[in-house]
């Protein structure tokens, strides 16, 4: 694929992910630190938000398993991916936390297993856009263009 | 913030890593490099933060545990500027760590979280916090942090230089002839600072900036232990720094240690008390009586934590009806926009609650209410209406005076001060109160010069509040330990005392809070952005003008170490006045920097500069009146930029020795308002 055809898939795929609340502004934020000192560090925050969001979804899936289900520790969990998922601009991951944690106030076992099973939704899908996203990134640089800059 | 980014953008010259020095006196060099410590457990916010405080261009140390983190900070005495923390975090709390850092090493810390509840934003504010930011944090948030170490420093220099200057020229009437015990101490110490800053260039920031490092004293856990135990048994209120030292019985522990320290834990007893109170509950309480008994002090513990609490919380509806209890008492209810009047007569009745240190509600109310006050005045008040506060707080200073020093008021007063958030009126209360301050202080000064003390202790913590945010309690805490040494000090910042009375509930000094207001006022200043620029105090500055910038540096270099050691000669809150030392040191180059970031804003630029600028420099023009007391020079040092910290800590115990009769006579410690003979 030619150059310029790359960047602008690159560009409407950024932008849609952006309109339909994949990321919010706090992306934007991250990719304006990148700079030359630190050119992969999008890549890499998202990489590291990737492992730890897996490790914090098992770890709720595990702690729901329970019998006697631990909402304190479920609810730090949560808070976490929240807090996470918010520093990247995972807007609709943070978003669905926000309900997950009301439900571990309640204790409401059944809930925040239909709240986990909602954010790890989100979470596949995101991780998805952003994957392409990069790949798109990748494939422009090899192909010798620069990576567009979103307004 | 202004300066921050100002700072930020025109650091043209790559500043060494934890060192502020410019060497080419381009105070734009500040806040490079100052020295994070970041702690959460987030990795993916930890890294996003870091890169974020990289490209601030300050120096990041990161770790995920806050036991890590307290190692570190341990291990690094003076290693970092500020601290910033994540609240949830599974090996330790946020905030224990944020305790831990308040008591140990004195730094501003800044609290972080996804959570933004109002309790858990409350709880920072209790807790010291010196700021609280809600995740995700946007770079600009953080460029502005370096605001939190100035104003620290600045505090930390205030109280120094109320120490040594006791009462310059128009401030100082009461310091010598009265129970001042900061009086000769004061002024050495004060002359020392002076002389210090005269050395230093103002443009220029500090040579020796970058090692910043301040004779401090590490309270490690063992010593911190010893001290514990010997506050315990000579019983949390009977213990005064005298004795605490001569049990633990440590070698190259001065008093001076033992009293700041014992003011931070003293807050942070009281801290763990709860505040209980709400301030809702303050404002009709807040009318206490003035003719309460200076003695009878309540204490403040309770108000601190209240007025902490209140700062957070105090709306300006709350204050104002505060301000209107206070002024009921003395005039009539108003409004938040209380007359210039009104806004003295709140004060004048503050002050003799804040002193109050009563345990039993209706004072704490009361001073709780005068906390509110102090802490929504920043909030709510506009410059001028502190300054109205100042200046009816100094009237009302001069009734009421240094009653409060009988109490406790290290402690409390440091509380206090936090509430007090900035005033930006600060300034020109300064420079109302400074006339009359000093005509109020002699008279007061018949307790223990702590009101001095205090009112420095005070102003630096009003200067914290400035935005009941956390910062000020960080600052309060902190500044608990100059707040003590204000009280020391029979500052001149009459201002400073008043606004330190109420808050420190009274613990001395109207007077003292109204010199610690000063510099807090000023430092103050540099935070409050919005607050009406002190434009009268400005023109205070121009006059003095060549000793200004000293002023800036000092108030700078306030250092919150309260560790420092000020000999014994100075029984302004020792640490205080080391901190000067330390203080100075560092700050220089951060009030170059901000002087010269402001000069070159213009003062009437930008409000937020000019203001800072104005504040800073009227902090500083009334502190070198303040100053001139007996001794003429100080004045002269006291703008001079370059001092080094050799030079201060030789100035300072000059000071000291030279003081040491005088202060000893008080027997203030500045901790113990006990002691201080009425």
């Amino acid at each position: 694929m030619e150059v310029g055809q790359l960047q602008r898939q690159f560009v409407e795929h950024t932008a849609s992910m952006f309109h339909e609340g994949f990321l919010d502004g706090q992306f934007s934020q991250l990719q304006q630190l990148q700079d030359e000192s630190n050119p992969d560090f999008v890549v890499e925050v998202v990489s590291l938000f990737f492992q730890d969001s897996e490790r914090l979804l098992n770890e709720l899936t595990r702690a729901l398993d329970q019998k006697c289900v631990d909402f304190k520790k479920v609810d730090a969990h949560v808070h976490q991916l929240k807090g996470s998922s918010s520093s990247i601009g995972a807007q609709r991951v943070k978003n669905s936390c926000f309900n997950f944690r009301n439900f571990c106030e309640e204790q409401n076992t059944e809930a925040c297993f239909r709240c986990l099973q909602l954010v790890k939704q989100e979470y596949l899908l995101v991780k998805n856009k952003l994957e392409t996203l990069f790949r798109l990134e990748q494939q422009i640089l090899a192909a010798g263009g620069s990576i567009p800059m979103m307004e | 913030m202004n300066f921050g980014v100002q700072g930020a953008k025109s650091m043209s010259m790559p500043s060494s890593s934890a060192s502020w020095k410019s060497g080419d006196g381009v105070s734009d060099h500040f806040p490079v490099g100052l020295r994070v410590l970041l702690v959460d457990d987030d990795p993916t916010c930890l890294m996003i933060l870091e890169k974020m405080l990289r490209n601030c261009l300050y120096e990041v140390t990161k770790c995920n545990r806050a036991e890590i983190a307290l190692s570190l900070l341990r291990e690094n005495k003076n290693g970092f500027d500020i601290v910033i923390s994540d609240v949830h975090m599974p090996d330790m709390d946020g905030f224990k760590l944020l305790e831990h850092v308040g008591l140990e090493m004195d730094l501003p810390v800044i609290m972080m979280s996804a959570d933004d509840s109002k309790s858990v934003v409350m709880n920072g504010v209790t807790h010291g916090a010196c700021d609280y930011l809600i995740k995700p944090v946007r770079i600009e948030a953080l460029r502005n942090i370096w605001q939190h170490v100035v104003r620290k420093r600045k505090h930390e220099w205030k109280d120094l230089e109320q120490s040594g200057s006791i009462e310059d020229g128009d401030r100082q009437q009461k310091p010598s002839e009265d129970a001042d015990f900061s009086s000769s101490a004061n002024e050495g110490s004060w002359r020392n600072s002076k002389r210090r800053k005269d050395e230093e260039d103002q443009a220029e920031e500090r040579d020796d900036s970058s090692t910043l490092k301040k004779p401090r004293v590490v309270w490690s856990v063992e010593l911190h232990q010893q001290f514990v135990v010997a506050v315990n048994q000579l019983g949390i209120d009977k213990a005064v720094p005298k004795k605490i030292l001569e049990l633990m019985n440590v070698p190259g522990l001065t008093r001076e240690n033992v009293a700041s320290h014992l003011q931070k834990y003293r807050l942070y007893l009281r801290r763990l008390s709860g505040v209980s109170q709400h301030p809702g509950g303050l404002n009709n309480s807040f009318v206490g009586p003035p003719e309460t008994p200076f003695g009878s002090i309540s204490s403040l513990n309770g108000l601190d934590l209240q007025a902490l609490a209140a700062t957070g919380q105090l709306p300006a509806q709350s204050l104002a009806t505060l301000e209107a209890a206070a002024l009921g008492r003395s005039t009539t209810k108003s409004g938040i926009s209380m007359p210039f009047m009104d806004q003295r007569n709140l004060f004048s009745f503050e002050n003799p609650k804040l002193r109050f240190r009563d345990d039993q509600q209706p004072q704490l109310g009361n001073n709780n209410k005068q906390m509110n006050l102090l802490h929504g005045i920043p909030t709510n008040m506009e410059p001028k209406q502190l300054a109205n506060l100042h200046q009816s707080a100094q009237s009302s200073f001069r009734g009421m005076n240094m009653q409060p020093n009988s109490n406790h008021h290290g402690n409390q007063s440091s509380s206090l001060l936090v509430q007090m958030s900035q005033p930006p009126s600060r300034p020109q209360m300064f420079n109302d109160t400074n006339s009359n301050h000093f005509s109020m202080i002699p008279s007061s000064i018949a307790q223990p010069t702590l009101p001095s003390g205090m009112g420095s202790g005070v102003l630096a913590r009003n200067g914290i509040v400035e935005n009941a945010r956390g910062a000020i309690y960080n600052s309060a805490s902190q500044a608990s330990t100059m707040v003590d040494f204000s009280i020391n000090q029979n500052t001149d910042l009459p201002g400073n005392g008043f606004l330190l009375a109420n808050n420190a509930g009274g613990q001395m000094a109207t007077v003292a809070s109204k010199g610690l207001l000063q510099e807090e006022v000023t430092s103050e200043m540099k935070g409050s952005r919005g607050l009406a620029p002190s434009y009268d105090i400005f023109s205070e500055l121009h006059q003095h003008k060549s000793q200004d910038w000293g002023l800036p540096n000092v108030g700078l270099t306030f250092d919150a170490s309260q560790h420092s050691n000020m000999r014994g000669g100075l029984d302004v809150p020792p640490s205080v006045l080391v901190q000067q030392n330390n203080v100075q040191n560092r700050i220089t180059p951060f009030g170059k920097a901000i002087f010269s970031a402001a000069e070159e804003s213009g003062r009437g630029n930008g409000p937020n500069i000019g203001q800072q600028l104005d504040t800073l420099l009227a902090g500083n023009s009334l502190r070198v009146k303040a100053e001139s007391l007996p001794e003429a020079s100080c004045q002269n040092t006291l703008f001079h930029e370059q001092y080094n910290q050799e030079d201060l800590m030789s100035a300072l115990l000059k000071q000291q020795e030279g003081v040491g009769p005088v202060t000893n006579e008080f027997g203030f410690d500045g901790y113990a308002l006990d002691n201080l003979p009425v």
